[in-house]
C-alpha cells in the first residue's frame, strides 16, 4: 500500500488518480497508523511552506516521516513536499523537516532568459531536466522529456550528490533531489504527461 | 528554458461540446472527455474547458465531465464558465482541474480573486479577461476596455489596470481574450497581448483569433504570450498540434516536443 499524505496542503487527488491509474492500490491518509503500515509514502503538496509545517506538526506527521525514513522505506516528495524535507525554507522563514540538509530560495525577481528578457515567476509550465546522477526512478527518460513546474521557489541542498536533476530557469537549479531512500521532485509528475507518469511508475517499482 | 504552452478550449453545454471535432477521417466526436483524450494524446500542454451551459440547475453535469477528464488525462487542466464564488471554484477543483478561469464575476466582485487565492493558492486562479478596443480616453487610458455577457456590455474598466489589480489581489494567470479577434480567425490581437504581458509579472494565455501557425508564432514572439490558446484550428481537422509546433519550433520558438 502506498500512503499519499494529506496534511492541509491542496488537493492530492491527482497524484492519487495518476497512481490508480498505473494500478497500484494507495490511500491518501493525515493517519499516523496508517503511513506507519505502508510499503511506501508520497509527500506532494500546493501551498506555502508555513501553514504547511504547522499542520504537518499538528497532525504529527512529521515525526512519522521522520521515521519511515529511517525505516528506509520508499519515499517521492513533490512540489512543496519537496521543499518540506530540506531543512530551511525562506519562504515564511520556515524550519522544515531536514531529512536532506540544505534550504529552499526563491527564484530572484529579476531574474532573465539567455536573452535578456525577464522571466515571470513563479515559473508555470514545461521546461526539461538535465539528469546530473543516475537514479533509478529517472530510468529511461529522455533529455527532450518535458515536465510541468508551477513554483517560486526552489531546493539548494547543501551537498551537491544530493542533486539528482537540474533544469534551468534564469538560473541552475536543483529539479530532482536525492539521498538514500528518498527522491523528490519540484516539478508535479503526476501532470507531466507520460515521461511523468513513468517516473511516478518507476518510483512504485523503486527497492532502494 | 520553459516552453511556450499550446491550449486547445472546449467549450461545453450540457456536457457535451458545441463544436464536436471533425477530424481529417471525419469522425465526429462530441463528447469533451474524448476530445481531452485525443489532445493530451496529440501534444497538447494544457486544456480549457469552458462551461457555456445556460441553466444553473443543470451545471453539476459539468463537475461529472471534470471528474471524468481527471481520470483520463494526466496534464493540468482549467474549467471556467459561471463560477461565481469559492464554493464553485471549490467544487471544479476538487473534480480534479488544476486552475478555475473567473471573468465577469471576478469584474463584478474583485474580492472574489483574493478569496480563491487564499483558499486553493494563485495557481489555481485564472482571471479570464474580455477585452474591446476602444481608442485611447481619459476613462480608458490603454485604450482598451473590459466586457462582460460576451462583448455586449462595456464595464467603462481599463483592460491594463484591471489585469494589475487582479494580479496583486492574486490572481496566478491571466487568459486574455479579444472579443474583436474572437471568431475571426485572422490572428491574436497583438498589440493588446504584447501590452497586458510586459506589465505583469504573471503569465497571460492569448486568445481569440487563432486561424493559422503563423498567428501562434506572431503572439508568442511579438505578441509576448506566454501560451496560445486555439480552437476551430484543431477543433475541425485543419491544423493538428504536432504540425503546429513543428511550425513554431522552426520558427525558433521553444516547444514542448516529445509526449
Amino acid at each position: 500500500m502506498i500512503a499519499i499524505i494529506d496534511y492541509d496542503a491542496g488537493n492530492l487527488a491527482s497524484v492519487a488518480r495518476a497512481v490508480s491509474h498505473l494500478g497500484y492500490a494507495n490511500v491518501v491518509t493525515r493517519n499516523v497508523a496508517e503511513i506507519r503500515s505502508a510499503d511506501r509514502i508520497i509527500f506532494p503538496g500546493v501551498g506555502a511552506a508555513g501553514s504547511a509545517m504547522t499542520s504537518l506538526k499538528r497532525l504529527g506527521m512529521d515525526a512519522a516521516l521522520h521515521e519511515a525514513f529511517l525505516q528506509g522505506k520508499p519515499m517521492l516528495g513533490i512540489c512543496l513536499g519537496t521543499q518540506i524535507i530540506m531543512g530551511f525554507s525562506e519562504e515564511n522563514q520556515t524550519p522544515c523537516l531536514g531529512i536532506i540538509p540544505g534550504v529552499v530560495e526563491a527564484f530572484s525577481p529579476d531574474i532573465c532568459d539567455s536573452d535578456g528578457k525577464r522571466l515571470k515567476i513563479p515559473q508555470m509550465g514545461w521546461n526539461r531536466i538535465h539528469i546530473v546522477r543516475n537514479h533509478p526512478v529517472l530510468n529511461g527518460l529522455k533529455e527532450a522529456d518535458e515536465f510541468y513546474f508551477v513554483h517560486g521557489f526552489y531546493p539548494v541542498p547543501a551537498h551537491s550528490d544530493h542533486i539528482v536533476g537540474t533544469t534551468r530557469y534564469g538560473i541552475q537549479f536543483a529539479s530532482v533531489v536525492g539521498y538514500r531512500n528518498i527522491l523528490a521532485t519540484q516539478f508535479h509528475l503526476e501532470k507531466s504527461g507520460r515521461p511523468g507518469l513513468a517516473m511516478l511508475n518507476n518510483f512504485c517499482q523503486w527497492m532502494p | 528554458m520553459l516552453s511556450k504552452r499550446i491550449i486547445p478550449c472546449l467549450d461545453v453545454r450540457e456536457g457535451r461540446t458545441t463544436k464536436g471535432i471533425k477530424f481529417k477521417d471525419n469522425i465526429d466526436i462530441g463528447d469533451p472527455v474524448e476530445m481531452a483524450r485525443f489532445y493530451y494524446e496529440n501534444g497538447a500542454d494544457e486544456i480549457v474547458f469552458y462551461d457555456i451551459t445556460a441553466s444553473s440547475d443543470k451545471r453539476d453535469i459539468m463537475i461529472d465531465v471534470v471528474r471524468r477528464v481527471a481520470e483520463t488525462i494526466f496534464i493540468p487542466f482549467s474549467v471556467g464558465g459561471g463560477i461565481r464564488s469559492v464554493e464553485d471554484m471549490r467544487k471544479v477543483l476538487l473534480a480534479g482541474a488544476e486552475k478555475v478561469s473567473i471573468n465577469s464575476a471576478a469584474i463584478l466582485n474583485p474580492d472574489l480573486i483574493a478569496q480563491g487565492a487564499k483558499a486553493f493558492g494563485n495557481q489555481c486562479v485564472v482571471l479570464g479577461m474580455d477585452v474591446k478596443f476602444t481608442g485611447k480616453s481619459s476613462g480608458i487610458p490603454s485604450g482598451y476596455e473590459m466586457v462582460i455577457n460576451g462583448g455586449r456590455k462595456p464595464m467603462g474598466i481599463d483592460a491594463l489596470e484591471w489585469a494589475r489589480m487582479a494580479e496583486s489581489l492574486g490572481a496566478g494567470e491571466i487568459c486574455l481574450n479579444s472579443i474583436d479577434a474572437d471568431g475571426t480567425q485572422d490572428g491574436y490581437e497583438i498589440p493588446l497581448t504584447a501590452m497586458i504581458s510586459s506589465h505583469v509579472s504573471i503569465p497571460v494565455i492569448a486568445s481569440g483569433g487563432a486561424g493559422k501557425p503563423e498567428h501562434l508564432l506572431d503572439v508568442l514572439t511579438r505578441g509576448c504570450a506566454d501560451a496560445a490558446l486555439i480552437a476551430s484550428m484543431v477543433h475541425y481537422g485543419t491544423y493538428s498540434i504536432p504540425e503546429i509546433k513543428s511550425f513554431l519550433h522552426a520558427g525558433g520558438v521553444k516547444v514542448r516536443n516529445t509526449w
